[in-house]
C-alpha cells in the first residue's frame, strides 16, 4: 500500500485509464498547462500531449457538449467542470443529450463520458459557489452519479465511471483534494452502485456520502463515549442507489439517520426515506431522521455558514432522537 | 461629457489611490482570515473605472460587473466602510454579510453586482437596459465583463438581443490578459476580443485601459450612442491586472517581467505624471492625499473590524419576498 492524497488518486485513476485506452481524453478550463485548478491534473499535460489534455475557454455548454459529440464517433471522455455549480452552464447538454442520446437512438448510440469535478459548499464562497446538485443529476434517467469520501474509493470509482458504456456524474470536493490514504500499488476499480459499510456497529445507521460522512465520523466517536454504538453507510453511488445496504443495516439496527449536504427539499435523503419506510416500516423503532444544509442558498458570513451547514453535533443529536435519549 | 479639467486629474489620483490601496488592505486582512473565500482584486485596472464613471451620468447610469468588484460601488458613490464590512461578513455590509467578495450590490447607487459565474451578468445587464428601454428611461448600463468571460454562449445570445431590440448598453470586456492561467490568445483563433461585435454589426472599438482620457473619450461616444437610441456598443479595454487571479496563485503562467512591463504604463503613476509636469500639485499636496487615503483605508478596517456578525435569522429573511415563507427545516 502507498499513501496518497486525492488529488493524486483522481490523476492516477484518469492517467492509469488514458494509457490502457487511446480513446480517452481529458476536456476542462485549466486543466492542461496550470495542472488542473486544484492540481488534479498535474502532468498529464506532460505525459498525454495537447491532443489528449485539452485547456478549453470559458465554455461549459460547448465543451460539455463537444465531448458528447465526440462519444458518438468512439471517443471516451473525461470532462472537468472546475466546479459542479459552473455545470449549470452546460447543463442542457448533460440532461438532454448525454442521458438520453442512448434512448432516443433505440439503442444504436451509447455515451461513454465522465464529467467530474467538486461538488458542495467549500469555505465561505458565498450562494453561487457552494451548491451540491447531486439529487438534480440523480433524478435522471440516463446517468449514474458517484460521490466518493475518501482516497481509496476515489481511484477505484473513478477506474470503473472512466470505464463504464454510460454517462457517469463523479463529484469531488476542493476540501478534500489535499486529504491522504491508502491505496494498492498496483491497479483496482471498485464496483459501481455498491455501498460500503465504513464502520460497524449496532444501535443506529447513520447513512451519509461524500466529504460530508467525515461529521457522522466525528460523531459516531463522541457517541462511543457514550456507549451508542453507530453503523456508517458510505452510499459512495447515487444513483444507482444500493437500497438493499441500507435496508440490511436497518433491519439490524431498527433506527436510521441520514446525513447530506444539499438543501433538504426532495433530496437523495427524501429518496431512502421513501425506500426504506416502504421495505422495513416494522424494522423502524424510530422516525428516520435526515440532516440537511439550510432551505437557503449559502450565506457567506462565517457564523451563519456554519448554522447552514451540517455538522457532528447535529448528528449526535439526530441520533440521541432516533435513540430517544 | 464634463471637460477633463486639473479637478478631474486630482480627482482621478485621489480616487484611484484609494481604490488601489482598499484592494491592498483586503489582501493584508485576508492573510489575518477576516476575509475568506476567493478574493479578486482589481490592481492594475483603475483607469477604466475612473475613466467610465467619468463619462458617465452618476444621477442615472448604471453598472452592473463580475466578481472583480469591490471597488467599482465605491466609485458610484456606496461607502467603501460598507463594502469592507461586507467582506469581512458583517451584518453592516451592503448585502448585511450574505453576499461576500464576490456579491457586492447597492441599489441606492444602481450598482447591480457582484456576479460568479462567469458570464452570468451579461444577459442581466442587458436587461437592466431593456427595463430602462421599456421605462421610457434615458439611462445607460455599463456591463462589465472579463476576456474569459466573452468566450461565454452568452455573451452571443445577449449581442444579438442587444442589437435586435436597440437596447441601450454599453458592453465592457476588460481584457487583462487573463482569466485565471490562460492567456487570450490561448482561446481564440484570434486575439481582438472586440471583433466579436462585428457580426452582430453592433459599433464596437479598442481601447487603452491603461489611461483614463482615452477611457473616458471612448465611453462618452458610446453612452451618448445609447442614451440618444443609437443603441449598443462593444468597447474593449486593453488593461492588466497586477495580482494574481484570487489569492491562491502562483502566477506560473506569466513572467515578473511582463508585470513590470505594464507597471511602467501604471495608470495611477500616469495621472501623477501629468499632475507633476502640468503643475496641477505639488508632491507635497500629493503626499497629503497619500495621507489621506491611508487614514480612510483604515477607517474601513476599524469599521468592519467593529461591527456585529449577522443574526443568524437574517439567513432566511433575505431569501423571499414574502414574509412568512415555510422553510424547511434542516436539523433537529
Ligand atoms: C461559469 C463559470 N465557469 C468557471 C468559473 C471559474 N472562474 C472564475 S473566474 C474565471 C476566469 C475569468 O476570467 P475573466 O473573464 O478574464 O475575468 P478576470 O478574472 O480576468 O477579471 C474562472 C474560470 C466561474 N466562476 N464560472
Ligand atoms: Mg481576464
Amino acid at each position: 500500500m502507498r499513501t496518497i492524497q486525492f488529488r493524486e488518486a483522481i490523476c492516477e485513476a484518469m492517467s492509469e485509464e488514458m494509457r490502457r485506452d487511446e480513446s480517452i481524453y481529458l476536456m476542462g478550463e485549466e486543466v492542461a498547462e496550470y495542472n488542473g485548478a486544484y492540481k488534479a491534473s498535474k502532468g498529464m499535460l506532460d505525459e498525454f500531449g495537447a491532443k489528449r489534455v485539452i485547456d478549453t475557454p470559458i465554455a461549459e455548454l460547448g465543451f460539455a457538449g463537444i465531448a458528447v459529440g465526440s462519444t458518438m464517433t468512439g471517443n471516451r471522455p473525461i470532462v472537468e467542470y472546475m466546479t459542479f455549480n459552473f455545470s449549470l452552464v452546460g447543463i442542457d447538454q448533460i440532461i438532454n443529450n448525454a442521458a438520453k442520446i442512448r434512448q432516443m437512438s433505440g439503442g444504436q448510440f451509447k455515451c461513454p463520458i465522465v464529467f467530474r469535478g467538486p461538488t458542495g459548499s467549500a469555505g465561505q464562497l458565498g450562494a453561487t459557489h457552494s451548491q451540491a446538485f447531486e439529487s438534480w443529476f440523480a433524478n435522471t434517467p440516463g446517468l449514474k452519479v458517484i460521490v466518493p469520501s475518501n482516497v481509496y474509493d476515489a481511484k477505484g470509482l473513478l477506474k470503473a465511471a472512466i470505464r463504464d458504456d454510460d454517462p457517469v456524474i463523479f463529484m469531488e470536493s476542493e476540501q478534500m483534494y489535499g486529504d491522504k490514504g491508502e491505496v494498492p500499488d498496483g491497479e483496482y476499480v471498485l464496483p459501481i452502485g455498491v455501498a460500503d459499510i465504513k464502520r460497524e456497529g449496532t444501535d443506529v445507521t447513520i447513512v451519509s456520502f461524500g466529504k460530508i460522512i467525515k461529521e457522522a465520523y466525528k460523531a459516531a466517536d463522541e457517541l462511543q463515549k457514550e456507549g451508542i454504538s453507530c453503523e456508517i453507510i458510505d452510499l459512495r453511488t447515487v444513483r444507482p442507489l444500493d437500497i438493499n445496504a441500507v435496508l440490511d443495516s436497518v433491519k439490524k439496527t431498527n433506527r436510521l439517520v441520514i446525513l447530506e449536504e444539499a438543501w433538504p427539499f426532495g433530496n437523495v435523503s427524501t429518496e431512502i426515506t421513501y425506500q426504506v419506510q416502504a421495505q422495513a416500516f416494522d424494522y423502524l423503532d424510530a422516525p428516520i431522521v435526515k440532516i440537511n444544509t439550510a432551505d437557503t442558498p449559502a450565506p457567506y458570513s462565517p457564523e451563519l455558514l456554519a448554522e447552514w451547514l451540517p455538522n457532528s453535533n447535529d448528528v449526535v443529536k439526530a441520533v440521541k432522537k432516533v435513540m430517544y435519549k | 461629457m464634463q471637460k477633463i479639467t486639473k479637478e478631474t486629474y486630482i480627482k482621478w489620483y485621489e480616487d484611484m489611490l484609494f481604490w488601489r490601496k482598499f484592494e491592498d488592505k483586503l489582501a493584508a486582512v485576508y492573510i489575518q482570515q477576516k476575509v475568506r473565500g476567493f478574493l479578486h482584486l482589481y490592481n492594475g485596472q483603475e483607469a477604466v473605472l475612473a475613466g467610465a464613471l467619468h463619462a458617465m451620468d452618476l444621477s442615472k447610469d448604471k453598472m452592473i460587473t463580475a466578481y472583480r468588484n469591490h471597488v467599482q460601488p465605491i466609485g458610484m458613490g456606496v461607502d467603501p466602510k460598507r463594502v469592507m464590512a461586507e467582506l469581512f461578513g458583517k451584518a453592516t455590509g451592503t448585502s448585511q454579510g450574505l453576499g461576500g467578495s464576490m456579491h457586492i450590490f447597492s441599489k441606492e447607487h444602481r450598482f447591480y453586482g457582484g456576479h460568479g459565474i462567469v458570464g452570468g451578468q451579461i444577459p442581466l445587464g442587458a436587461g437592466i437596459a431593456f427595463g430602462d428601454k421599456y421605462h421610457d428611461s434615458d439611462a445607460v448600463t455599463l456591463c462589465c465583463f472579463g476576456d474569459g468571460a466573452a468566450r461565454q454562449g452568452s455573451l452571443h445570445e445577449t449581442f444579438n438581443l442587444a442589437m435586435l431590440w436597440n437596447l441601450p448598453v454599453v458592453f465592457v470586456c476588460e481584457n487583462n490578459g487573463y482569466a485565471m492561467g490562460t492567456s487570450v490568445k490561448r482561446t481564440a483563433s484570434h486575439e481582438d476580443i472586440y471583433k466579436l461585435g462585428l457580426g452582430y454589426e453592433m459599433p464596437c472599438a479598442p481601447v487603452d485601459g491603461m489611461n483614463p482620457i482615452k477611457v473616458a473619450e471612448a465611453f462618452d461616444e458610446a453612452i451618448q450612442r445609447a442614451r440618444t437610441g443609437g443603441g449598443p456598443t462593444f468597447l474593449e479595454l486593453k488593461t492588466y491586472r497586477y495580482r494574481g487571479h484570487s489569492m491562491s496563485d502562483a502566477q506560473h503562467y506569466r513572467t515578473k517581467a511582463e508585470v513590470e512591463e505594464y507597471k511602467k504604463i501604471d495608470p495611477i503613476s500616469q495621472v501623477k505624471d501629468v499632475i507633476l509636469s502640468k503643475k496641477y500639485a505639488t508632491e507635497a499636496d500629493l503626499k497629503k492625499i497619500d495621507a489621506d487615503v491611508k487614514k480612510r483605508v483604515l477607517e474601513c478596517e476599524k469599521f468592519a473590524d467593529e461591527s456585529p456578525y449577522p443574526d443568524k435569522s437574517v439567513m432566511y429573511d433575505v431569501v423571499y419576498e414574502q414574509e412568512d415563507y415555510p422553510f424547511l427545516q434542516h436539523k433537529i
